[in-house]
């Protein structure tokens, strides 16, 4: 179990207070300057050492994707950061404890971070839904600015750096990184095609990084604690500690810092007082959000929870939204709400997405009732793969894969369903 | 160059291509809905996916990926097929099977590419998707269940036309294409948007349910609705033109058809002049041919003969009455009605000098009294894809909705000897200056000093001197000699005791109250009006014709219709005229006429762009600067009725009144 001095979240239950005084008293802003005086490829190399992944959900190392920022500007494009806090992922509620409970580590990683890559300004992209979140984390960036802290000189450090908030209006995809930057430019939150990838033309056609939040409130603390602390947590090539966020049938559920491949069985034991019923009663867990696919009980027990681990079962590590589900679920009907999930906030850029989920969709619909034929099933796993890889964006393999991982795991549940629902029928119509 | 190898056969495709376009090198045809050579990359259809080594295990979009040298393309894959049927799937799922009543049917994307590469049956069993239609204007039909969202119309709006007309709502299966709150698209371009469509979501409202494709006659012809001389397609059934459609020609009009040119065919079979009528007592009659002619023969004008040609004639009419008056001792020539009276006796300054084409390439463009969008839509494009190249444009005269940024100088054409600093310093320090006239600048007297302007500015192998005309026949006309050194002014002063109108009707008749005046042409309208005698002839569509349009691109017509009724091709009129009147002209045929054409003026024998410069003594006439004041005023008031094919159609009525004057008869209305 992570011990207390090693939380890098040490206001996560809001305990204290979130301002700048509370903060600095937990240790932000702690001569930042002096961060930013060890230069911007230390910074990327210490990132890297640490061997921080993105903790968006896609697990991309950290370091490494700064590094592909310009070092200089050759035709007068500033650079970049843009803070994905569109945290809209059913199950995550990650970034929400971070920003209103201690903002200040977020901003303080969004000036360490945007010197690092050499960006003019971050913004910060909050999902529309949090309003409260919204005023805090605004209310923190104008404390920051009235000390100097960001703006002209940030921090005394000689460097100038933004901090601008922006609120989305409650679309999933937004939280796409490209979906994100067509919105912040005012349009439509459609994905965009890469190649070119934000790097190379972003924000305004101008080299870009999009990170989470977590990815970017960490960044100080491993700077100041140095990467081999932080690479100290986990198993190899998945260092350090990670908001874990469980909810469902779990005695209490909680967002917790834990450190990585830390086994779900300890997780659930240690911080939610285990799963309701008793694990005999554990029926499967979504792993890291809804957009993997879940993992049957036998399975998952003693799986080390983290990107690698995961990933071997199958599914992912994802954003470590935990969603664990005992036997009084109806898994298909759990299943066909993702579903219905994925239908309402496709983009409807591209075809076998936008087309695509309504069908699964109501496909599974007609599986939670059993009415359908066995075969059903089988084209329902082949359109599930007609839409997987097909697309601009991850969120038609996202609208895929739990419907996969259902077919795999619970298909003697669908055919069950199916033939009670003939039989009932066929008895009706004798 | 990188090489790179599809279904094993290796090529070398040009740098900045993409794998599609690698294919297509290679001869292989890829499926496609959304991408559109002339469009912005969208990959939204998802039907182009190849398989591409060294790559993600997966298909790829080959329209939006870079060829890359190395690259293994695989384009017969049982992975590309098995994404295509895939994706075709997914597109049928939410179409609607009304084929049999879809006007596209016949030549529709979908249906072609769904044979082609689709799977046998459907596994579709839910309810397919329903969407509400959308109004966008009296060109456009709208069934917009059948959209399949390429955004191909969304892209053209805002890239090509540069409007913000059509745009998305809503997201995922609820998406809807749609005009802003539901207004009419006014652009006059919005049309091309139909033939963009690959599904029958945007289809041609006039020509809704008239037809089907492979009933038609397909006729090559040129549009003469303005000076551009945009190739185009008519198709007929019978004896009627039932639509025009653009012809590929990338020197002229790239794809696309101003809705003008498109739309004004309906006018072909309405107020058609189709018998002899002469004016007795002061009223028209109907008369035969040889009462006509004899009526000609007795007014006994001698040499005292004007021709005076209208906007729509071919260069074969207009030579075949100089000959004739010409026979008879005259040349009294002019064709521009309006009484413009530029000089013309250096070719190259009347003319488009840049090209159509080239204009784009052009770093600093000044437009003199030229309302670009209604005069010349298609120019308004070209320019607009220079600013996007980085130009700048200026305009003299009363402002008009730009699709592209552009500062307006000022009314009055005294601003050309006093152009403000920064934009004479801009001028000078461009690499490729252009300056374009307009029909506004030549009334406004603007001619010489922006010659002189244009001369200022000369560079090395660049000729920025640009006239931008109005009409079709305008540059053919000059060229066969339809000019008097003061204008038509010099044709009244001459009180001729004939006039032979060749379809001239914006022609102050008035001026001519003495003379015989013996209209020539096809339309009902206002030359007609104003006739004593009427020869009923033949329009653009129902004759073979050479049109040169205003850069001096020579461009030849082909007859798709016969004429209605009595009406004749010109030329065979103005011959049995020449008869009529005792006189020999030189030619029996057609062929004769043309090689007698060809024979004077051996630039009109070639069909391409005309060797003006070589034709005017290799270089622009010296400028006399002449200072003149005066505020500009454009000779366009309404883009939908500018000639009498247009004014004669419904469909282009309906479009003068809804598009021009929707909210005045709103109003009126209350």
């Amino acid at each position: 179990m992570l011990a207390d001095k090693d939380r890098i979240f040490t206001n996560l239950y809001g305990f204290q207070d979130w301002g700048l005084k509370a903060a600095q008293a937990r240790g932000d802003w702690d001569d930042t300057k002096a961060l930013i005086g060890r230069g911007q490829d230390a910074i990327i190399d210490e990132m890297k050492a640490s061997g921080l992944r993105g903790r968006g959900g896609a697990g991309f190392p950290t370091g490494l994707k700064w590094s592909f920022m310009p070092k200089e500007s050759k035709d007068g494009r500033p650079s970049f950061l843009v803070i994905n806090a569109d945290e809209s992922e059913p199950g995550s509620c990650k970034d929400r404890e971070i920003i209103r409970h201690d903002p200040h580590k977020l901003i303080e990683g969004a000036l360490v971070a945007g010197f690092a890559m050499r960006a003019r300004a971050a913004y910060i992209y909050i999902r529309g839904e949090y309003i409260r979140e919204a005023e805090t984390l605004q209310a923190a960036i104008d404390e920051a600015y009235d000390a100097g802290l960001i703006g002209k000189n940030a921090s005394g450090s000689g460097y100038d750096f933004d901090v601008f908030l922006h609120r989305g209006a409650g679309a999933y995809i937004c939280g796409e990184e490209t979906a994100m930057i067509e919105s912040l430019e005012g349009k439509k939150g459609q994905p965009r095609l890469k190649p070119p990838f934000p790097a190379g033309a972003g924000l305004y056609g101008c080299p870009t990084t999009v990170n989470n939040v977590e990815s970017i409130a960490v960044v100080p603390t491993i700077l100041r604690r140095g990467a081999s602390w932080f690479a100290g947590f986990g198993r190899e090539n998945n260092a350090g500690t990670k908001l874990f966020q469980i909810s469902g049938h779990v005695e209490k559920p909680c967002v917790v810092e834990e450190a990585m491949s830390i086994p779900f069985r300890e997780l659930i034991e240690k911080h939610c007082g285990g799963i309701r019923g008793g694990w005999d009663n554990l029926l499967a867990v979504i792993p890291g959000g809804s957009s993997v696919p879940l993992v049957p009980a036998e399975q998952i027990m003693d799986c080390p929870m983290d990107f690698d681990g995961l990933k071997e079962l199958g599914s992912g590590l994802g954003t470590a939204a935990v969603i664990v589900m005992d036997k009084s679920t109806d898994i298909v009907r759990a299943i066909s709400r993702i579903s219905y999930f994925y239908k309402h906030e496709s983009c409807g850029q591209c075809t076998p997405c936008r087309e695509g989920t309504g069908w699964m969709w109501r496909v599974m619909e007609r599986l939670r009732t059993g009415d359908a034929a066995i075969e059903e099933i089988d084209m329902l796993q082949q359109v599930t793969k007609q839409v997987e890889g097909h697309t601009i964006c991850a969120l038609g393999d996202a609208a895929a894969w739990p419907i996969q991982g259902l077919i795999r795991h619970f298909r003697p549940e669908l055919e069950r369903r199916i033939e009670e629902h003939n039989t009932k029928f066929a008895e009706a119509a004798e | 160059m990188p090489k790179v190898t599809v279904d094993g056969q290796e090529i070398e495709v040009p740098d900045g291509a993409t794998v599609l376009q690698a294919c297509e090198l290679a001869g292989k045809e890829i499926p496609r809905f959304c991408y559109h050579e002339r469009l912005s990359i969208a990959g939204n259809c998802r039907m182009c996916l190849v398989e591409v080594k060294p790559g993600p295990p997966k298909p790829q979009a080959s329209c939006a990926l870079p060829a890359a040298d190395g690259q293994e393309i695989r384009t017969d894959s049982q992975m590309v097929k098995t994404a295509r049927e895939g994706v075709m799937e997914f597109l049928l799922i939410n179409h609607p099977l009304d084929c049999p009543i879809c006007d596209q049917g016949g030549e529709c994307d979908l249906q072609d590419q769904a044979v082609a590469y689709g799977r046998g049956g459907s596994r579709y069993h839910e309810n397919k998707r329903a969407v509400t239609e959308k109004y966008m204007g009296p060109l456009i039909k709208t069934i917009m269940t059948r959209c399949i969202h390429c955004t191909r119309c969304v892209r053209f709006s805002e890239e090509i036309a540069g409007v913000d007309e059509i745009g998305a709502l809503y997201r995922g299966e609820d998406m809807q294409i749609t005009t802003y709150l539901e207004h009419a698209a006014k652009h006059e371009l919005s049309a091309n948007v139909i033939d963009l469509c690959p599904v029958g979501a945007l289809t041609s409202r006039p020509y809704a349910f008239e037809a089907r494709p492979w009933e038609l006659k397909k006729t090559l012809s040129i549009d003469v609705s303005d000076a551009v001389g945009a190739n185009i397609r008519l198709d007929s059934r019978g004896r009627e033109v039932m639509r025009a459609l653009p012809r590929i020609n990338d020197d002229v009009n790239e794809e696309w058809l101003s809705d003008k040119g498109r739309y004004m065919v309906d006018g072909l079979t309405r107020r058609r002049l189709d018998r002899v009528w002469i004016r007795k007592g002061g009223k028209l009659q109907p008369a035969g041919w040889e009462d006509a002619f004899k009526a000609i023969a007795k007014a006994k004008a001698g040499n005292s003969v004007a021709a005076i040609a209208g906007d729509l004639v071919d260069c074969e009419t207009m030579f075949a009455a100089k000959k004739l008056l010409g026979a008879l001792g005259s040349d009294l020539l002019e064709g521009r009605q309006t009484g413009l009276d530029y000089p013309t006796d250096n070719l190259a300054a009347v003319n488009f000098n840049s090209t159509l084409a080239g204009i784009e390439t052009a770093d600093a463009i000044l437009v003199v009294g030229s309302h670009v969008r209604w005069e010349a839509a298609l120019v308004n494009v070209r320019l607009r894809k220079a600013v996007k190249r980085g130009a700048k444009i200026f305009l003299v005269g009363p402002r008009w909705e730009t699709t592209y940024p552009a500062e307006f100088l000022g009314d009055d054409v005294s601003v050309l000897g006093d152009l403000p600093s920064e934009v004479a310093e801009l001028f000078e320090k461009a690499e490729r200056p252009a300056v374009i006239v307009g029909a506004g600048g030549l009334a406004a007297g603007a001619f010489q000093d922006a010659l002189a302007l244009a001369q200022g500015w000369s560079r090395e192998g660049w000729n920025g001197f640009n006239v931008l005309h109005t009409s079709a026949s305008r540059m053919g006309g000059l060229m066969l000699g339809y000019a008097q050194k003061g204008g038509i002014a010099d044709v009244v002063k001459a009180e001729p005791k004939v006039v032979l109108a060749l379809g001239a009707d914006e022609v102050d008749w008035s001026a001519f109250g003495k003379s015989l005046k013996v209209y020539i042409g096809h339309h009902g309208d206002k030359g007609a009006h104003a006739a004593d005698i009427i020869l009923p002839a033949a329009s653009y569509a129902e004759k073979d014709g050479t049109y040169v349009n205003t850069e001096g691109r020579v461009q030849f017509a082909e007859k798709a219709v016969f004429a209605p009724g009595d009406a004749r091709e010109d030329w065979t009129i103005l011959r049995a005229l020449a008869d009529a009147l005792g006189v020999e002209v030189g030619f029996d045929s057609f062929a004769e006429l043309q090689a007698a054409m060809i024979a004077e003026v051996p630039a009109l024998g070639v069909e391409g762009l005309a060797d003006i410069m070589g034709l005017s003594g290799g270089k622009l006439p010296k400028a006399k600067a002449a200072k003149v004041k005066g505020a500009i005023s454009y000779p366009i008031r309404d883009f939908y009725l500018t000639n009498s094919i247009a004014r004669a159609s419904a469909v282009m009525q309906r479009c003068s009144a809804e598009l021009l004057h929707g909210e005045e008869i709103l109003e009126a209305a209350e």
